[in-house]
C-alpha cells in the first residue's frame, strides 16, 4: 500500500464457521488483512486452506446457516461491512466491489443468456439505457477475448467452454468500474496467452481506474509477475505475508518454502517425480492450540505442539507465524 | 507401452468432427454451425499419456466428449481398442462406460449436489458391478485415501467441499471403475501445486500400475511436460502440431506453439521481469465463422500471402512429429 493512504479494505481478526451435522469447522481463523487503492494483494495457500470462506465472508456471500462470522471487523472505505442492510450490501457487491467466483457455473445462471446476466448490472449500477448496456456488454466481452462478441450475448452460459465462462464472470465483475475487484482463481480455466491478456486488463484498469485487487490463485508465476503483497494461507489463516520480491527471495514459513519448491518450471529440467509436501492437512473440527502446519512440519520442535504462533514481524514489511527462525534455522526466542 | 515392438494403438481417431448447430430467428431454424472440432486424426497408444493443450475455447474439451461418445460426432471414426464405436448407441455404449472414463473440468456441474460424497463415488459401482455394502464403502474410503482426501468426507455433501477438494472427488469416481483410458480434463487447475503434484504422481502411479492411458488436457505447459509422453497442440477446432514431448518443448515447429511456449509465466519475479513473450496480434476468428486458408492466420507473427488462401496440410516431418503450416513443407 502507498504509505499514508487509507486502505480501501481493512479486515482485522476475521473468524468464520460452519456449523454442520459433524459439528463445526472453523474454516478462517483470526485472519487480518489490508488493501490500500490500486494495489494487487496476491493470496496463495494450500486447497481447503480458507481463502474463499476468507473473501466470501467479507461480501456477505456465505448461506448461514451453515456459515457463521463469528467475530472480527471488515471496514470498506471505513465503514463496517458486517452492519450493512441487505440492500446496502446488494448495492456494493454488484456497484463497486466485483467479485470473480472461483466456480463459474454455479455463479451464472444457467436460465439466463451471457448477455442478460451483463446488460443487468450495468442498467442497475451505471444506469444505462438498455441499448448502452448491450453496447457495452459486448465491449466488455470482447474485452475478456471472446470473439464474436456482440453475436455470443444471445448464448446462454453452457455453449460456452469453461475458459470462456470464466471470463464472462470477469467480464460481469468488471462491468460496473469497481473500486475492489475479488477475483478468486480468475485464470484457472485459462491458457497462458489469454491469461496474459487478462492481467493486461486488470493492469490498465489498475492504472486508469486505481482499482484495489485482491488475487486469490494457485499459481506462483501469475502472483510474481502481478502482486505488490502477498499472504500466504494454510490451514484457515495466514502465516505468510510480505511484498512479492521479498516472499520469494526469503520465505520464512517452512509451508511457504515446500509450495514454492513443489512449483514445476518450463524451463527447468524436468523431474522424474513431482515434489509434493507430505501429510495431509490439518482438521478445522477445533480452533487450533498447536501450529496448524506442525504435523507436516520438517523443523516442527516441542513448542510448536502446544501452542499457535502468532505473526510476527521479520522486517522488510513481512511478517510470518512461525516459532522457529528461517535465518538463524533455530528455534525463535521471543 | 508394450516392452520391445511397436507400442499398441488403443485410442484411433481419424478425420473427426463435432459441430454444433447455431439456431437463429423465431422459427429456430438451423443458421449454421459452430465447428468446435474440425476434422482431427490422431492416436494413442496403450499405457501412454497424451497431452492435449491449446487455448480457452480451440476444441479442448468438445474433442474429448467426442471421444467418449458424450456426443454424437459430426462425422469421422473413433476406435477404442480396435473397435468402431463411433457410431454405437444405447446398451451397447453404456456396456463400454467402465472401459472410459472422464475426469470433468467442471467439478461443481459434474458433482450431484443432493449425494453424499461416498454415495457419488459409489454410483458407478453400484451401476456397473455387483458389490456388496461393505466392500463397496472399502473402495469408496480405498479411492478417497488415494485421492488424499479424509474418510469421514464420504457423509459430506459437495457444497461443503472447497473448488480443489471438489476436482478430487471427481477424480476418485472417475477411478472407481479401474477404466483404461481416461480423458482428464483440466483436472488439476483447481488445485494448489502441492496437491497438483499429489494428484499427477497419483494419476503417474495409477498408469505404471494398471496400464492406464490417458488423454490429459490441460492449458498447464509446465504439467504437460512432467506428465504427457506426446503432446498435441490444438489451435480453432484443428490440431496444429503433435510430436513427442521433450521435442516439443525444445523446437516448437509450429509459429502458434512457439508463441504459446513462450508465455508461459515463470515463478521468479526476477526472470518475469525480463522475459520475452511472443504476444499475439490479431482477432481472434470463431469457430462459428473461421478464416479462408490457415485457421491461424489472422494472428500469426509469420504469415504469407498464401496462408490466407490455402489450408495447410497435415504433414509427417519424421520423428514422431507432425504440423500443418506452409513454413514447413520442404521448397
Ligand atoms: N458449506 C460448508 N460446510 C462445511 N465446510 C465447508 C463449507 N464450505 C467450505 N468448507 C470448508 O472450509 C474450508 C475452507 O474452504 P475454502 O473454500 O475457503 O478453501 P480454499 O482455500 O478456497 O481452497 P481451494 O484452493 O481448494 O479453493 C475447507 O476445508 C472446506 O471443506
Ligand atoms: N453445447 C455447445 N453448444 C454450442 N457451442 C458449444 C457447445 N459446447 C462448446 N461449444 C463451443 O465450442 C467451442 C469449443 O469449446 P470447448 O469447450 O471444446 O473448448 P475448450 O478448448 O475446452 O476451452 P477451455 O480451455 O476454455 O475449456 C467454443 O467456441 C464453445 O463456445
Ligand atoms: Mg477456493
Ligand atoms: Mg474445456
Amino acid at each position: 500500500m502507498p504509505d499514508g493512504a487509507a486502505p480501501i479494505l481493512d479486515v482485522n481478526n476475521l473468524k468464520t464457521i460452519f456449523r454442520t451435522r459433524d459439528g463445526e469447522v472453523h474454516a478462517v481463523n483470526s485472519v487480518s488483512f489490508d488493501v490500500g487503492p490500486g494495489e494487487l494483494l496476491g493470496v496463495v495457500g494450500e486447497s481447503g486452506s480458507g481463502k474463499s470462506v476468507t473473501m466470501m465472508s467479507l461480501m456477505g456471500l456465505l448461506p448461514s446457516p451453515p456459515a457463521e462470522i463469528v467475530s472480527g471487523e471488515i471496514l470498506y472505505q471505513g465503514s463496517d461491512v458486517r452492519k450493512m442492510s441487505e440492500a446496502q450490501l446488494r448495492d456494493l457487491r454488484g456497484g463497486d466491489v466485483g467479485f470473480v467466483f472461483q466456480d463459474p457455473m454455479t455463479s451464472l445462471n444457467p436460465v439466463f443468456t451471457v448477455g442478460y446476466q451483463l446488460v443487468e448490472p450495468l442498467q442497475i449500477h451505471m444506469g444505462l439505457s438498455k441499448k448502452a448496456a448491450r453496447a457495452r456488454a459486448a465491449e466488455l466481452l470482447d474485452l475478456v477475448g471472446i470473439p464474436d462478441a456482440r453475436k455470443r450475448l444471445s448464448d446462454y452460459p453452457h455453449q460456452f467452454s469453461g475458459g470462456m465462462r470464466q471470463r464472462v464472470m470477469i467480464a460481469i465483475a468488471l462491468a460496473c468500474d469497481p473500486k475492489l475487484l475479488i477475483a478468486d482463481e480468475p485464470t484457472t480455466a485459462l491458457d497462458v496467452t489469454i491469461q496474459a491478456q487478462i492481467i493486461e486488463l486488470v493492469r490498465d484498469l489498475r492504472q486508469q481506474l486505481g482499482m484495489a485487487i485482491v488475487w486469490i490463485t494457485h499459481d506462483l508465476g501469475v502472483v510474481a509477475g502481478i502482486a505488490d503483497r502477498v499472504m500466504v494461507m494454510y490451514g484457515g489463516q495466514i502465516v505468510e505475508h510480505a511484498p512479492v520480491g521479498e516472499l520469494f527471495a526469503n520465505p520464512q514459513h517452512p509451508y511457504t518454502r515446500a509450495l514454492l519448491e513443489t512449483v514445476p518450471r518450463v524451463d527447468g529440467t524436468r523431474d522424474a517425480r513431482l515434489r509434493s509436501i507430505q501429510g495431509q492437512p490439518p482438521s478445522l473440527a477445533a480452533h487450533p492450540a498447536s501450529c496448524p502446519f506442525a504435523a507436516r512440519c520438517g523443523h516442527v520442535f516441542d513448542r510448536c505442539l502446544v501452542e499457535n504462533p502468532e505473526r510476527r514481524d521479520v522486517g522488510a514489511r513481512h511478517d510470518v507465524a512461525c516459532f522457529w527462525d528461517a535465518r538463524t534455522r533455530e528455534p525463535y526466542n521471543g | 507401452m508394450a516392452d520391445g515392438g511397436d507400442p499398441r494403438v488403443l485410442v484411433r481417431v481419424d478425420g473427426l468432427k463435432m459441430h454444433f448447430p447455431i439456431h437463429e430467428g423465431l422459427l429456430r431454424r438451423q443458421a449454421g454451425s459452430v465447428k468446435a472440432v474440425d476434422d482431427i486424426s490422431f492416436e494413442i497408444f496403450e499405457g501412454e499419456t497424451l497431452g492435449l493443450v491449446g487455448e480457452s475455447g480451440c476444441g479442448k474439451s468438445t474433442a474429448g466428449r467426442t471421444i467418449l461418445r458424450l456426443y454424437q460426432p459430426t462425422e469421422g471414426v473413433i476406435e477404442i481398442d480396435g473397435r468402431d464405436i463411433s457410431t454405437l448407441e444405447g446398451t451397447a455404449l453404456r456396456d463400454l462406460r467402465p472401459t472410459m472414463q472422464m475426469i470433468f473440468q467442471d467439478p461443481q456441474a459434474s458433482l450431484n449436489p443432493r449425494m453424499t460424497v461416498g454415495s457419488i463415488i459409489a454410483e458407478p459401482l453400484s451401476e456397473h458391478h455387483a458389490m456388496n455394502a461393505t466392500d463397496r464403502r472399502n473402495k469408496v474410503y480405498e479411492l478417497l485415501d488415494a485421492v488424499g482426501l479424509n474418510r469421514d468426507f464420504a457423509n459430506r455433501y459437495p457444497h461443503e467441499f472447497s473448488g480443489g477438494q471438489r476436482q478430487r472427488i471427481g477424480i476418485a469416481r472417475a477411478l472407481a471403475l479401474n477404466p483404461k483410458f481416461i480423458v482428464c480434463d483440466e483436472p488439476i487447475a483447481a488445485l494448489d501445486v502441492s496437491i497438483q503434484a499429489q494428484v499427477v504422481n497419483l494419476l503417474e502411479d495409477l498408469q505404471e500400475k494398471l496400464g492406464l492411458t490417458y488423454l490429459f488436457i490441460s492449458h498447464d505447459l509446465s504439467m504437460v511436460r512432467h506428465l504427457a509422453t506426446r503432446v498435441a497442440v490444438m489451435y480453432l477446432g484443428k490440431i496444429v502440431e503433435l510430436a513427442p514431448r521433450d521435442a516439443l518443448y525444445n523446437d516448437p515447429k509450429h509459429p502458434y506453439t512457439q508463441a504459446l511456449l513462450s508465455a508461459v509465466p515463470n515463478p521468479d519475479p526476477k526472470t518475469e521481469a525480463v522475459r520475452e513473450r511472443i504476444i499475439l496480434t490479431g482477432d481472434v476468428p470463431s469457430p462459428a465463422n473461421p478464416p479462408q486458408g490457415c485457421n491461424f492466420c489472422t494472428r500469426c507473427p509469420k504469415v504469407m500471402d498464401r496462408c490466407r488462401v490455402e489450408e495447410p496440410t497435415w504433414r509427417d516431418l519424421g520423428q514422431g512429429r507432425y504440423a500443418a503450416c506452409h513454413l514447413l513443407e520442404d521448397a
